[in-house]
């Protein structure tokens, strides 16, 4: 038997490869997407978000999941954001609005039970959860209940990071110079890749508005502007 | 033609003690003459040495904690019709027959249930299901069936010759003779159906008249014995006294449950689905309270139902204890059978939707649970409403605005440039040296974008809108009203 057919034995796992786990969902980010096992958001567990402060692109980073999933007919579940989703902007980024479930419950109680029940649903594909605190045990049922249907659970929380947590994928997402840096604090597999430098806003948003609606000038040279 | 007979023979009993999971000893009381004369006890009051044909004096001096109901005729007539509906499920040829049973034509369902066995255990089982414990056999001829159901046998019979064998077995009570009638066949020593049978039929005609005679023979099919079936009502209409009144919700639910099941095998029997059904707790000496269930999606579900009910029960205040329940469908729609398959398809994920939207609205309210669209407006704060959740006609946002294909583009860059976040209330920033300051002053990154629309509806707005960036690199969506003022306002967060 040679090494790579041993390499290859699905029981062989190497520590510098992500392990081997069910594909999750496209985060739409091919950065990203290169460093999350999976190749994408983990299905059937749950994703802590860490905002330094709100407002730094956590949001930004699950809207293309978000379009894919409701384009594919299954439901997004939005439970108790902190303000309201600009539906024109969420349909400009791809998201179907008649797939998009927005929950407003009352207390902390019923944000978990809502949660629970959206995960358990077969018919959603995620369920976006805005919530402080979150006790370790609600959080364990809130994992088996996303386990029961294979839905993802993506939990946003503000920096201060707790200790230990059954979610399978813990991200940090802060600003610097511009550009939304993510750094993975935990991921199925384990050893921790260098930050993640995304272009979320993108440049400045006159400009990229202003580079579509102008003709393209980068290729016009002189020899095509005296033809024109 | 294969008749199988139901004879739930404590009816009386069980109209009251279907609604407890555990009934305290009751005893139902019926008057013969001037006496009040105990016909029906369950084993609770059978402990305590209570029998049927006792006075109901004596039965309350053996057992001090013995509750004595009246016999209710019309309740356990319509408990029986009830049956016969939910019956509809399974044969379209339901009969109702004597105080307490209920014929079912199968010949014609063997082949969809997959046999004889088969259906005779769902049925079985529904009835349990329903609360009722009956006896149920199978005979080719229904005056048979219901003969080998009032003696307690639960006989298969599929044939003519063995019914004639196994019919001559029976006393002669199953065949509800008048006293002197059966006096009369004791005296001469006619105990069996098979005795009877062996007698000269001209004397027995004289003496006992020609209708015991053309009962014998409808009974081993020499002659014609037509039913009338049972139509289904075109409303559900049930109602349930509770043996002991409670306030409980979770013994509330056990007698709602078994309503539902029965309403479910209504619906089934009838191709619909409910939508809206009312349920009403009665109180004594208190008005009823009333729980409407408004579904998003017609179902004939029983668990679905119930998971939806007991949301509502515990958001509720019952006044006091409920002595009753009565539950009526207020809007019935067509609802086709679904194929069983081994994927999940779309009509089954939409159904799983519209139960996960029924769940958590009866939990949290109407209000708490909603969807998003689009609205056909330039100013930001009208650009979209809140809808039922899935019931997105987009249209309006898309036909509309529908433009040359170019200004479309540009409506939609501009869509794309808007923030994930929209403020309720513009917030009023703060300014140093006429600049906008929010956490520390703002950089100006994209705009000014003017929008400037509504004039004819009083929410007159002339704004420029501005892409800015605070010292803490948070994207904000800012605004400076046109006019003498020019005060800057927050209205998003690009999140």
């Amino acid at each position: 038997m040679g090494l790579d057919a041993v390499l290859n034995h699905p029981a062989v796992w190497r520590g510098s490869e992500c392990a081997r786990v069910a594909p999750g969902i496209p985060t739409g980010f091919a950065e990203l997407d290169a460093h999350l096992p999976g190749g994408g958001w983990p299905t059937g567990a749950i994703t802590e978000i860490y905002a330094e402060r709100a407002g730094v692109g956590e949001v930004k980073l699950t809207v293309p999941a978000a379009a894919r999933l409701t384009q594919e007919g299954r439901w997004v579940t939005v439970i108790a954001p902190p303000h309201v989703p600009y539906a024109p902007a969420l349909a400009a980024h791809g998201v179907r609005l008649e797939r998009l479930l927005l929950i407003q419950p009352g207390s902390a109680e019923d944000n978990l039970w809502a949660s629970e029940q959206a995960l358990r649903a077969s018919c959603c594909g995620a369920v976006l959860l805005w919530q402080e605190h979150v006790h370790e045990r609600a959080l364990r049922r809130l994992q088996l209940a996303a386990e029961s249907a294979s839905t993802s659970l993506i939990l946003f929380r503000s920096a201060r990071v707790a200790p230990a947590s059954p979610a399978a994928l813990r991200l940090h997402v802060s600003r610097a110079e511009g550009r939304t840096v993510v750094r993975i604090l935990k991921r199925r597999g384990g050893g921790l890749p260098p930050p993640i430098v995304l272009d979320l806003h993108g440049t400045p948003v006159s400009q990229a508005r202003a580079r579509r609606l102008a003709p393209p000038v980068r290729n016009r040279s002189p020899l095509h502007a005296a033809l024109a | 033609m294969l008749w199988l007979a139901l004879r739930v023979a404590s009816l009386p009993l069980e109209v009251y003690t279907r609604a407890a999971r555990t009934p305290h000893a009751l005893a139902v009381v019926g008057s013969t003459g001037t006496r009040a004369e105990i016909i029906a006890c369950n084993d609770a009051a059978r402990r305590r040495g209570v029998k049927p044909g006792m006075a109901a004096a004596a039965a309350s001096a053996l057992a001090s904690d013995l509750q004595i109901a009246p016999r209710d005729t019309a309740a356990e007539h319509a408990a029986l019709e009830r049956i016969a509906a939910w019956a509809i499920q399974f044969t379209p040829a339901v009969s109702l027959a004597g105080p307490s049973e209920v014929l079912l034509e199968v010949a014609g369902s063997l082949a969809l249930f997959g046999g004889l066995k088969p259906l005779w255990n769902a049925i079985a089982e529904g009835l349990q299901t329903l609360g009722y414990a009956a006896v149920i056999s199978c005979a080719p001829t229904p005056l048979a069936a219901q003969w080998f159901a009032r003696a307690g046998l639960a006989v298969r019979l599929r044939h003519l010759d063995a019914l004639h064998l196994s019919l001559s077995e029976l006393p002669v009570d199953v065949m509800d003779l008048p006293m002197d009638a059966c006096r009369l066949l004791q005296n001469v020593g006619a105990n069996t159906v098979g005795d009877a049978l062996a007698l000269p039929r001209d004397g027995l005609a004289r003496r006992l008249g020609q209708r015991f005679l053309d009962d014998l023979d409808r009974a081993e099919g020499s002659l014609p014995d037509p039913r009338t079936f049972f139509t289904p009502p075109t409303v559900f209409k049930a109602s349930q006294a509770l043996p002991a009144p409670a306030q409980e919700a979770e013994m509330l639910l056990f007698a709602a449950r078994r309503m539902l099941v029965e309403l479910c095998g209504y619906l089934a029997a009838t191709a619909s689905g409910a939508q809206r059904l009312s349920f009403s707790f009665a109180h004594h000496g208190r008005e009823a309270t009333r729980i409407t269930l408004s579904l998003v999606a017609a179902t004939r579900d029983p668990d679905h139902l119930t998971n939806v009910l007991r949301e509502r029960l515990e958001r509720t205040q019952l006044p006091c204890l409920t002595t009753a329940i009565a539950l009526e469908s207020e809007l019935l729609l067509p609802l086709a059978s679904r194929n069983l398959s081994l994927l999940p398809d779309a009509g089954q994920q939409e159904e799983a939707a519209a139960q996960l939207i029924e769940r958590l609205r009866a939990r949290l309210g109407d209000e708490a649970v909603l969807g998003l669209k689009r609205h056909a407006d330039h100013r930001p704060e009208c650009a979209w409403r809140t809808c039922q959740p899935g019931n997105n006609t987009d249209a309006a946002g898309a036909s509309r605005l529908r433009q040359p294909e170019s200004r479309e583009a540009v409506a939609s860059a501009a869509a794309a440039s808007r923030p994930l976040w929209l403020l309720a209330q513009p917030r009023a920033l703060g300014e140093v040296e006429d600049a906008p300051c929010y956490e520390g002053p703002l950089s100006l990154l994209a705009g000014p974008e003017p929008i400037e629309s509504g004039w004819w509806d009083g929410h007159d707005v002339t704004r420029d809108y501005f892409v800015a960036c605070n010292p803490a690199e948070a994207m904000l969506w800012i605004y400076r009203e046109r006019g003498r003022a020019g005060k800057w306002f927050l209205h998003g967060f690009f999140g």
